[in-house]
């Protein structure tokens, strides 16, 4: 095959298993690679309702078709199973050089089963495939678990692992390659630690294929061309990282504050990109085949919250800061350093804190639950020792570590967690952003927003600009952008790419690239499947549309201040749309004569 | 004229679109264990330094090589390599210093930058500015005004 590498891995941890199927061409046609394929291997071998954290649960390495090879910042993975934190499918998405290693090692997936008896790891390399003792390694933070599991196998190994977070289960742990990329979301990292697997440890020295090089060569330097001349993906990116973003959303008035009692921060510029890179920016950095170079390795110099490492993203310094009513950069960095090193998804890490510190604000949760921990409303100090908690499951951590909702829960006020089916809900007001509401509400993997990021068309203006304040033609764009980026994610390229590219400009690329052809239609068409899939799994693991739902809070307590004063979120408007637009029926339910066209039956 | 390829560290993200181009430039596949232009990535300290052959005047690989594989065309910029004269004895790779000759045993043969002929793929393809192609008699002029810029920075706000 061509882009797809031909060869599946398989390896049960209970038996010791292991084998090597032929990936299916129908398969890859109809559902891509990463994400798509993923989901594909979970509807078909897993039961939707499923424990996560049980040995019959399934986690699957997933790059796609672009993974190694030097199509714009294509070298991402995905990693697939059923999300602890949610009860969702999962699929979280990395990059950094461990998808496109998987591939040059010959696998288009990895799918690990069971349930080791002890702490292993699972050594790679080429064909030699080795179930290993994990024993000495296990409890070792990430960049120690690196560099120990490169010293035993091949110093430029690619490296996936879990820290102390995932082999406690941690609800929000992530799963960490090249030390500080995350396959944040959803809780991969507990699912990993419940199956004793520590890493997944690579080399490869294969190659991945082109159908039709000069193609592939023409496709590319044009996508790379647009990239290139785009402001945000050729300029602001690299300049100032994600986090750029503080300055913007506080602007618009849909920058969460206080675990999202208002939405407007005075104090946002001390924690935005252009601080981040004036202060404590050593360098930008790229991932595998990157041309844009958001990454941010930073170092903290301050002996109070010393480190070096990279980061943050803009949705963590927000969830650290102006969420938790902090504006003290350096506790922000620190924080995002010890995410990466204990391997905590920093969205809800952030926001659980922020929740808990709504709730001892209110008298909910006191000084003798904490442990004597201050949990007022920007302390910073505060924030940085529960991130250790968290980590290790101590004192409140071992109950924060549960996420916000099952945190609030068990104070008896789950109002207080600012969630969408039990996950986070990231940096973008819907009260000021209406159609990132919607997105909120039906995302397949609960509160985000990678998987329709309407924010470039509601605040950024990238290829329209609508006003964020009003609901009309916004199902449209929700579902017009979470089909886009279930394919961009299935093809295993970065969705920062889309500031410059075209949908076109993917569907080209992955034409010549792998000899089938996709038209825009062809290719929109595959992320609507794959949005489908996804969406099949969920209901059959019980969701409903009461499901798909926003906290009381956006819908009913006006923001205070700033310019979206005075607004709600209209979710109500929007959703009946939506489903009319997704081929749903009113209960949000795929109608057979969509699960038809869409060749799901 | 002479041209030679200049790294600038400080201006890689350790993205390996250098060694991506190089190899799909050579294969048109992608093997970066085929690639001619490795990047290697300190990853606590976020620091990457792309390497490639320097094609040195007094080339170690030229002297040892037995056969004549690795030689200097007379007045030629590179240090070229013929695949049919070379007997894989991989003397080359134990004499390059810096490790620039590498011998790729899936392809029977040593890898060594060609410069693609004189346009290489590796400075096309660097989006950061990192890789230069440039006239060896002005080599260094990039990191020298770079730095000059420092001077010029520091002295304004005396």
């Amino acid at each position: 095959m061509f882009g797809w590498s031909g060869t599946i891995l398989r390896v049960n941890l209970t038996t010791g298993a292991i084998r090597k199927e032929a990936t299916n061409p129908a398969d890859t046609a109809k559902f891509i690679g990463a994400r798509g394929l993923g989901t594909k291997i979970m509807v078909d071998e897993v039961d939707p309702k499923v424990d996560p954290l049980s040995p019959e649960n399934k986690l699957i390495f997933a790059p796609g078709p672009f993974s190694g090879t030097f199509a714009p910042s294509g070298g991402r993975y995905d990693v697939v199973t059923k999300g602890p934190l949610t009860g969702t499918i999962a699929a979280s998405n990395s990059g950094g050089s461990f998808g496109p290693e998987l591939k040059y090692a010959g696998y288009d997936l990895l799918i690990l089963e069971g349930k080791a008896a002890k702490p292993v790891y699972l050594w790679i390399k080429d064909d030699l495939v080795e179930i290993r003792d994990a024993s000495h390694i296990w409890g070792n933070l990430v960049p120690e678990t690196t560099e120990l599991l490169r010293a035993e196998t091949d110093e430029e190994a690619k490296v996936a692992c879990i820290g102390p977070a995932g082999e406690k289960g941690v609800l929000f742990a992530a799963i960490m390659n090249d030390m500080h990329r995350a396959a944040g979301r959803s809780g991969v990292g507990a699912v990993m630690g419940s199956k004793n697997l520590k890493a997944v440890v690579v080399v490869g020295m294969g190659a991945v294929k082109v159908a039709d090089p000069k193609g592939f060569m023409a496709a590319v330097e044009k996508a790379r061309a647009a990239v290139k001349l785009h402001p945000v993906g050729g300029a602001g990116l690299k300049a100032y990282g994600t986090d750029v973003l503080v300055n913007i959303l506080n602007e618009t008035g849909a920058l969460p504050t206080r675990n999202f009692q208002d939405a407007h921060f005075p104090t946002a510029n001390k924690v935005g990109g252009e601080s981040l890179s004036e202060k404590l920016l050593v360098r930008p950095k790229g991932c595998y085949s990157c041309v844009i170079s958001c990454g941010r390795v930073t170092k903290v110099s301050n002996p109070k919250y010393m480190g070096e490492g990279e980061g943050p993203e803009y949705e963590a310094a927000w969830c650290m800061g102006p969420d938790c009513g902090i504006d003290d950069l350096e506790a922000i960095v620190k924080t995002n350093f010890l995410c990466n090193e204990y391997g905590l998804d920093s969205i809800t890490l952030g926001a659980t804190i922020a929740c808990g510190m709504d709730l001892f604000e209110a008298g909910h949760v006191t000084l003798k639950d904490t442990g004597g921990v201050d949990m007022s409303f920007g302390n910073a100090d505060s924030l940085v020792e529960l991130t250790r908690l968290i980590g290790n499951r101590e004192g409140i951590g071992d109950k924060l570590a549960l996420g916000s909702y099952r945190f609030a829960e068990g104070y008896g006020h789950p109002e207080f967690s600012m969630t969408v089916k039990k996950q986070e809900m990231p940096a973008y007001d819907p009260r000021g952003v209406q159609g990132i509401g919607l997105e909120y509400a039906t995302s397949n993997r609960g509160g985000c927003h990678v998987r329709g990021y309407t924010i470039a068309v509601e605040v950024l203006g990238n290829g329209a600009k609508l006003d964020p304040h009003v609901t009309a033609e916004k199902p449209f764009w929700v579902k017009l952008f979470q089909d886009l980026t279930a394919a961009i994610d299935s093809t295993g390229a970065c969705l920062f790419g889309t500031f410059g590219m075209s949908g076109e400009d993917f569907a080209s690329m992955l034409t010549t690239l792998t000899g089938v052809s996709y038209t825009l239609d062809d290719y929109l068409k595959a992320g609507e499947r794959i949005w489908n899939l996804e969406r099949m799994f969920n209901l059959k693991a019980d969701f409903t549309s009461a499901d798909d739902n926003l906290p009381e809070r956006l819908l009913k307590c006006p923001i205070k201040t700033g310019p979206s004063k005075g607004e709600v979120s209209h979710l109500a408007d929007m959703l009946p749309e939506y489903y009319q637009l997704r081929g749903w029926d009113e209960h949000g339910v795929p109608t057979p004569e969509k699960i038809k066209e869409l060749a799901l039956d | 004229m002479t041209k030679l390829l200049m790294i600038h560290p400080d201006k890689c993200t350790g993205c390996r679109n250098c060694s991506l181009a190089c190899v799909f430039g050579h294969e048109g596949q992608f093997r970066p264990a085929g690639t001619r232009v490795h990047v290697y990535t300190w990853e606590r300290e976020g620091f990457s330094v792309p390497m490639m052959c320097q094609q040195c005047e007094d080339a170690s690989c030229m002297k040892v090589c037995p056969t004549g594989a690795l030689h200097r065309a007379k007045g030629g910029e590179v240090v070229a390599y013929e695949r049919d004269k070379c007997i894989g004895c991989r003397m080359c790779t134990m004499a390059c210093p810096f490790g620039n000759a590498v011998y790729d045993a899936a392809s029977g043969s040593v890898l060594k930058c060609d410069t693609c002929g004189g346009s290489p793929e590796c400075v096309r393809f660097c989006p950061n500015g990192a890789l230069e192609f440039v006239e060896d008699n002005i080599s260094t002029r990039t990191r020298k005004k770079s730095f000059a810029g420092k001077f010029k920075a520091a002295l304004k706000e005396v």
